[in-house]
């Protein structure tokens, strides 16, 4: 099966819009989505409807800590991110709310686990943006003895951890567009890059397409409309940065 | 695995006799079972010894060889077939290719002389950049890894120990350890760096060494003390036990055989244009030395090297790419300032700030100059006469990061003649004059710089002429009339400043 592995949206309809015919051109039979559905972008209430028709042709989806975050908005504001949960609360129609509040966690597929962070205490939504983090979401994995692959986002960028010669594990950068083999015999995980709000210095949206019979992994850029993304963001209000930062992709 | 008998039939293939036995893996001969297909070349399968007794790595360099088996192209490599799935029935189908190894070549009784060794060298630094540019360093180069086709081209072997690019090197670890074959394996290897392809160069130094003196450079060591020493030590030079060597070849060896990658050829490509081109070889002490490498150097070399460890690689394509072999094509006839000091111009851009990049001049004079009764026109003299030429022509450009060199090409055919010389030294990018000649009838018969253009098997840059100081004084930009590139001279064609479509293309 070729799953199409989504993180990260960010409210970024034109980007997700973008992702979703790549991955349909590239024959992805099934969607899942790893959380951060909303938070940052201008389109909370669109993005979450096309995913939400979506799961009703089997696509799956997980919570982030954006989605959590724009359920439950916090009374201070402290971070970035906060700034627009609160505009991202009002956005979204009860029932949009009341969905996903029931969203869960985690998910396996077969042999494949997804999380928004780090399966070490998803909730805690733990940063894996080295090899130890990323060793502590694999280690924690292990509570499901078949698990090989472990899929996730929240860091918006795209590197595959695997195990090396050694003990610890092998960060590899992967080239957009190159099918790499990830034969299950070892064990995987991977940050599939953010649809919406890339900070590479690079524009173009990112997500990945795992073909399961295959074992093989290609990571895509794919390029969208951004400057259309940030003049949506520039209308609603939202702190110019917003915008800003999609035109620079940082 | 134990040995199947020949007959056995494995995932659609029926096995022929066993080829080879080694430590590592079984090799047999194989066909399609079913009779039907015939691929077009002969079949060999490998199926990795996987019992209780063989070690992890052997079952890791065999998915490395898989993985990477699959993705390479060229008749530098064998063509692969087929694979079985690792955790089911592992197995490799690929070309079983013919030929002599260079194992052979070492074995033979009477040694190889220089002109063969030219020839192994040169074909394996083809093969090796071939294998470059598809951003794999393969990294376990030896004599029995390198075969020799009927047509003298060379295929690599073996890419258990090789590290491409694009796929997560599965041998790498955080406690960096040598992986390779200790006579062969270069001195960053030793402290762990996968991925630089001036390693692969190096282990073709060490055979290059082996072919001109029958011995190792380094011996075959034991221990990781003794793999060490490479670090720092340079080999006894080749000429001390055989003098009647060429320093050229000598240069050439010690070169790939420099302790630091930064001061070997900085790309397989080089390598071979110094081999075709011995003549052209800056000698240095490399090549005349005889007496080995004093004291003094090899203990300070020695402190620096106790301060070696692993750093990253970027990629081999990448690595290459900044090391470009410019060829610049001079006119010889019909030239004028302009179009020479425009040309100077476009190579120095190209050469940019790459320091390892190297130039080569060339011209082609038609085949009628030179006669071998006539003193004057002996070849020898006429060559050197334009190489002359060619030298003053570069005098300005004159850079000590860049090696540049000068050939003279004698053809009827110049288009063709520059082609193949892109396409023999693995050119990346030709400069050459965008020719005014013939410019009425350039749209019925494709010019010299056009025919190059369309079939370069790399950039080319056609350079447009101008001088800076044209403008200035008297003369009106549109007086400078000459004409720029090859071809056929007594052009009438006058130089309009920058214009439609009848100024130089």
């Amino acid at each position: 099966m070729r799953l199409a592995l989504m993180s990260d949206i960010h409210a970024n309809l034109q980007a997700l819009e973008a992702c979703l015919s790549h991955a349909r051109a590239q024959k992805a039979q099934r969607f899942v989505f790893l959380g951060d559905m909303v938070g940052y972008g201008a389109d909370p209430s669109a993005v979450v409807e096309r995913i939400r028709l979506l799961t009703e042709e089997g696509a799956m989806v997980i919570q982030g800590n954006h989605d959590a975050m724009a359920i439950a908005p916090p009374g201070e504001i402290k971070t970035v991110g906060d700034t627009t949960a609160a505009w991202t609360y009002r956005q979204l129609s009860a029932e949009q709310r009341d969905w996903i509040k029931e969203l869960p966690l985690t998910l396996r597929i077969d042999n494949i686990l997804f999380v928004h962070a780090s399966v070490n205490e998803p909730h805690l939504w733990r940063y894996v943006y080295d090899q130890r983090a990323a060793k502590a979401s694999l280690d924690a994995a292990a509570e499901w003895p078949d698990v090989r692959y472990v899929f996730g986002g929240h860091v918006h960028m795209q590197t595959l951890y695997y195990r090396g010669a050694g003990d610890g594990l092998m960060a590899f950068t992967p080239q957009p567009g190159v099918a790499v083999p990830i034969p299950k015999h070892r064990q995987w995980l991977g940050t599939v890059g953010s649809v919406g709000q890339p900070r590479d210095g690079n524009t173009h949206a990112m997500y990945c397409l795992f073909d399961t019979d295959r074992a093989q992994i290609t990571f895509h850029r794919v390029p969208y409309d951004h400057f259309a993304a940030a003049t949506a963001i520039r209308r609603t209000g939202l702190p110019e940065f917003f915008a800003d930062r999609l035109e620079d992709g940082r | 695995m134990k040995l199947l008998e020949p007959g056995a039939e494995l995932d659609g293939f029926t096995v022929e006799e066993c080829i080879h036995s080694g430590g590592m893996a079984h090799i047999y001969r194989v066909h399609y079972s079913d009779g039907q297909r015939d691929p077009g070349f002969a079949m060999a399968m490998k199926i990795p010894r996987m019992t209780a007794g063989d070690g992890a790595e052997n079952i890791v360099s065999f998915e490395i060889e898989c993985q990477i088996m699959q993705v390479l192209q060229g008749r530098h490599v064998p063509r692969f077939v087929a694979a079985g799935d690792l955790s089911r029935v592992p197995y490799l189908v690929m070309e079983y290719v013919t030929g002599e190894t260079l194992e052979h070549w070492m074995d033979a009784d009477t040694p190889p002389n220089v002109e063969q060794i030219t020839w192994l060298g040169t074909a394996m630094a083809r093969a090796l950049h071939a294998l470059h540019q598809q951003n794999t360093v393969h990294l376990d180069l030896k004599p029995a890894n390198v075969l020799f086709r009927g047509d003298g081209t060379a295929v690599l072997l073996d890419f258990g120990l090789s590290c491409h690019a694009h796929y997560p090197d599965l041998l790498a670890e955080q406690l960096r350890k040598a992986v390779g074959s200790p006579a062969w394996i270069a001195p960053e290897q030793v402290v762990g760096v996968r991925g630089d392809p001036r390693s692969d160069i190096f282990a073709v130094g060490v055979m290059l060494y082996q072919l001109c003196t029958g011995h190792l450079p380094f011996g075959a060591p034991q221990t990781a003390a003794g793999l060490r020493q490479r670090l720092w030590v340079d080999p006894i030079p080749p000429r001390k036990t055989k003098p009647d060597l060429p320093t050229w070849l000598q240069e050439v060896v010690m070169r790939c055989l420099e302790p630091e990658a930064a001061q070997r050829y900085p790309s397989a490509a080089h390598l071979a244009f110094d081999l075709t081109n011995p003549e052209q070889i800056t000698i240095t002490e490399r090549g005349t030395n005889v007496t080995g490498t004093r004291f003094r150097t090899h203990f300070k070399r020695w402190l620096k090297a106790a301060g070696m460890h692993y750093k990253p690689s970027p990629m081999a394509s990448q690595q290459i790419d900044e090391v470009p072999i410019v060829m610049v094509a001079v006119p010889h006839v019909d030239v004028t300032d302009a179009t020479l000091y425009s040309l100077r111009q476009g190579v120095a851009r190209a050469l940019g700030n790459r320091p390892g990049a190297r130039l080569a001049c060339v011209t082609v004079i038609s085949s009628g100059l030179t006669s071998s009764s006539d003193e004057a026109k002996s070849e020898t003299n006429v060559h050197r006469r334009y190489l002359t030429m060619l030298r003053q022509w570069a005098q300005p450009l004159d850079h000590p990061g860049h090696q540049t060199s000068f050939h003279v090409l004698e053809t009827g055919d110049v288009a063709q003649a520059l082609l193949d010389y892109a396409r023999g030294n693995n050119v990346s990018v030709i400069v050459m004059g965008a020719a005014t000649h013939g410019l009425k009838t350039q749209r019925f018969v494709a010019t010299v710089p056009i025919k190059v253009a369309m079939d370069a098997p790399c950039t080319i840059i056609l350079v447009k002429q101008s001088l800076p100081f044209e403008l200035l004084g008297d003369s009106a930009p549109g007086d400078a009339s000459d004409t720029g590139g090859y071809s056929d001279s007594g052009s009438e064609i006058r130089r309009k400043p920058y214009g439609d479509n009848d100024v130089p293309f």
